[in-house]
């Protein structure tokens, strides 16, 4: 299930909720993503989507990792609007038979969602805001998994 | 009738997020715009300028028929 919300959310909660119910799992891997404050340059963010677009292109890579790494089920809430450091961003988490399938699958999501997601995310600082493109860091994150 | 979507720097630029026009083409819609906002339009035409019609990717000069969306996405920044 993917959600998208403008509202602070509680990862624990959500990752409890996942967790529930499942006796022929195995393994749930997650991650949390928290916005950072950079020392006081970064006041808040602001992330924007394309409602409909954006839910749809995380399906349908979701499905591309649910194949890849034979998954049962997997959870993704994403934060959009104006977000104070501190906060969570991001939510992933995977189940799966194993702990390595959870795992990678987890961390493929992750490297997708902050490079190639469509996403539109702006920083507000000090000095006013401006909008940020993906690091080559995120890049070569993601491009890890186009090789394999 | 046509409705016009800007995300991110884009829609900074032109102080708008959403509008309807009438054009009956993508590049028909794209010279009304230029006639009020030529730096607008040369920015929706800029590199890395991506157009969704009813949410799915085109290029080129499509046929715009009916009621449809027209959204310019400019280079996506992931989460």
């Amino acid at each position: 299930m993917i959600t998208l919300t403008d509202q602070p959310f509680e990862p624990g909660a959500v990752l409890t909720a996942f967790c529930a119910g499942r006796a022929e799992t195995g393994a749930v891997a997650s991650f949390t993503g928290l916005a950072r404050a950079e020392q006081g340059q970064a006041a808040a963010l602001e992330l924007e989507a394309y409602p409909g677009f954006t839910d749809a292109a995380i399906q349908a890579f979701a499905e591309t990792a649910r194949a890849r790494f034979r998954l049962q089920d997997y959870r993704i809430v994403h934060r959009i609007g104006r977000i104070g450091p501190g906060e969570a961003i991001v939510f992933v988490a995977t189940a799966a038979g194993h702990r390595r399938e959870a795992f990678e699958a987890c961390d493929f999501l992750m490297d997708w969602l902050k490079s190639r997601a469509p996403f539109w995310k702006k920083e507000h600082g000090p000095g006013g805001a401006r909008w940020i493109e993906p690091t080559d860091r995120d890049r070569t994150d993601a491009s890890r998994w186009d090789q394999e | 009738m046509v409705r016009v979507l800007l995300f991110g720097r884009l829609a900074d630029q032109a102080g708008w997020r959403e509008r309807r026009l009438e054009a009956v083409s993508l590049g028909q819609l794209r010279a009304l715009l230029a006639d009020e906002d030529p730096d607008l339009a040369e920015a929706l035409a800029g590199p890395g300028v991506q157009v969704a019609v009813d949410q799915a990717i085109v290029r080129g000069d499509p046929a715009l028929t009916g009621p449809c969306e027209v959204a310019f996405l400019p280079p996506m920044s992931g989460g």
